[in-house]
Formats: structure tokens, sequence, C-alpha cells
């Protein structure tokens, strides 16, 4: 594994957080609701393109560099959670359990149908 | 609670062109989430597991970003003046790109096609859990500290 492999893990991590952050802004302002719909957006759409790559058979450094490092950084566990918690502080609890319910089914069929389209690319 | 790109819009409405004040805001997300992402894929590297080990570097990485998320979160919204990088720098950037949903999602899916499902379970549950309880530490940690100053 050499230097030049980890600078583009760096330099693509980077270019998938900037991504996650102007997904999740647009979805945010357009749903304009007390629910963290970009988040959601962002996380089933990351689910479905490392499912796909999943099942395209891909090599190490690219599993490393398309999945790891771009979809790996686009998706997000802790703002997942962040907000799932401070759902439930405000008392909104029933956001909050469908916040991780919904994320998780989702989630989970999202990166099944990926892997159903990949190993059939 | 999400933080919309276009927050500071006048209008409310989502835009997609980015405006020239976000550029330094764009440049913190980038430096946090490429440190965030090395250290994640590093940790993937160094401890490979099979689909029905338990996937300890996804659950170790999600559980530390979502205790620091937590502390930052708090600690700048809460405590700190308002600062135009901290947040996209250490929340957005560091956390998002330390963190990842879609890898823990591919993981279940490789448990269930295993027929893992004690495991699947297992992975499911500890990590809501761990990862809740890590945000409701953090939060009532630094909210601690503030109410004794």
């Amino acid at each position: 594994m050499n230097v030049l492999i980890w600078v583009a893990v760096a330099l693509i991590g980077g270019a998938g957080s900037v991504a996650r952050f102007l997904l999740d802004g647009v979805v945010s302002a357009a749903a304009e609701r007390d629910f963290p719909f970009g988040t959601m957006a962002v996380n089933i759409s990351g689910a479905v393109i490392l499912g796909l790559l999943s099942g395209l058979a891909l090599g190490h450094t690219e599993a490393l560099l398309a999945g790891t490092a771009a979809v790996g950084s686009y998706t997000t566990f802790s703002t997942w959670m962040l907000e799932t918690q401070r759902l439930a502080e405000e008392r909104q609890y029933r956001k909050a359990i469908a916040n991780v319910v919904v994320s998780l089914v989702l989630g989970v069929a999202a990166a099944a149908l990926g892997q159903l389209i990949g190993t059939h690319l | 609670m999400p933080y919309p790109a276009g927050a500071s819009s006048p209008s409310g409405r989502a835009r997609v062109v980015l405006p020239r004040r976000d550029r330094r805001e764009i440049a913190a997300i980038f430096a946090g989430g490429a440190l965030g992402t090395a250290a994640r894929a590093g940790l993937a590297e160094a401890f490979p597991h099979s689909a029905t080990q338990w996937p300890w570097p996804t659950f170790t990485v999600n559980i530390v970003a979502a205790f620091l998320l937590g502390y930052f979160v708090t600690r700048l919204q809460e405590r700190l003046p308002l600062s135009s990088y901290r947040r996209p720098l250490l929340g957005t950037g560091l956390c998002g790109g330390l963190s990842t949903f879609s890898t823990m999602q591919v993981e279940i899916l490789k448990m269930l096609s295993a027929h893992a499902w004690g495991l699947a379970a297992g992975y499911i549950a500890a990590s809501v859990v761990a990862g809740y309880a890590a945000i409701h530490l953090a939060t009532a940690l630094v909210r601690r500290v503030r109410v004794r100053r």
C-alpha cells in the first residue's frame, strides 16, 4: 500500500464529506420539517451505491478508494445518532424511533438492491 | 438538526449554487473529512474481518465518532462563541468522515446473507445503543462542566 493511495483516500474522503454536506443542505431545505430527512437521504443513497460496489467484486484498491473512502465518508453514523438523540431530548420519541428504524430498514434494503444491481452488471 | 448549506440565505430557499462566504466552510469540511476518512480506512485495512466476525473497525469508529460529535456540537453550540469553521471542521468533516452508515449496512447485509442472524441483530442493537449512549454521555459531560463554572 503506497503513500499515493493513502493521499487519494484522504482527498476522496474530503470530497465525500463535502458531497454529504451539500446534499443534506439541499434535501433539508426542500423538506423543511422537523425531521432529519437530509441525513436519511444521504445514508440511504450511500447504502445503494456501496451495495452496488460490493456486488461488482472490485479489486482491493478499487474497493478501498470507491467504497471505504468515497461512499464511506459520504454517509454518516454520528450525525444519524446525534439527530436521533436530539429528537428524543425534545421528547419527539416517535420521530426518534422512526429515524432509527426507517434508516435501518431502508438502509439494508437499499444495500441489497444495490448489490442485486451490481451482480447483474 | 440538519444544518442546511443554504441556512444563511435570506429567502430560505434551497440553493445548489455555492455562495462565496461558504468556501471557508467547505474547505473546513474537506480537511476534517479527509482526516476522518484516512483514520477509518487505516483501521479497516489494519483489522480485516470475515462477514461472520464482529466488525470491530466500523463499530469502533462509529461509536468514537458519535461521542466526539456529541461533545463538539454541544460545546460549540452551547458553550463557545460562534465560529465559522470549528463545527464544519470537527463535526461535519472529522466525525462525518470518521463514521460510516453505508459500510455498516453492507456488513449487516453480508451477515444476513451468511444466515448469521444473531450476529446481525447484535451488531444493529449494539451500534444503536452504544451510538446513542455515546452522544448522550458526551452531551451530559459538556453540560455538567458548564454548570460547575
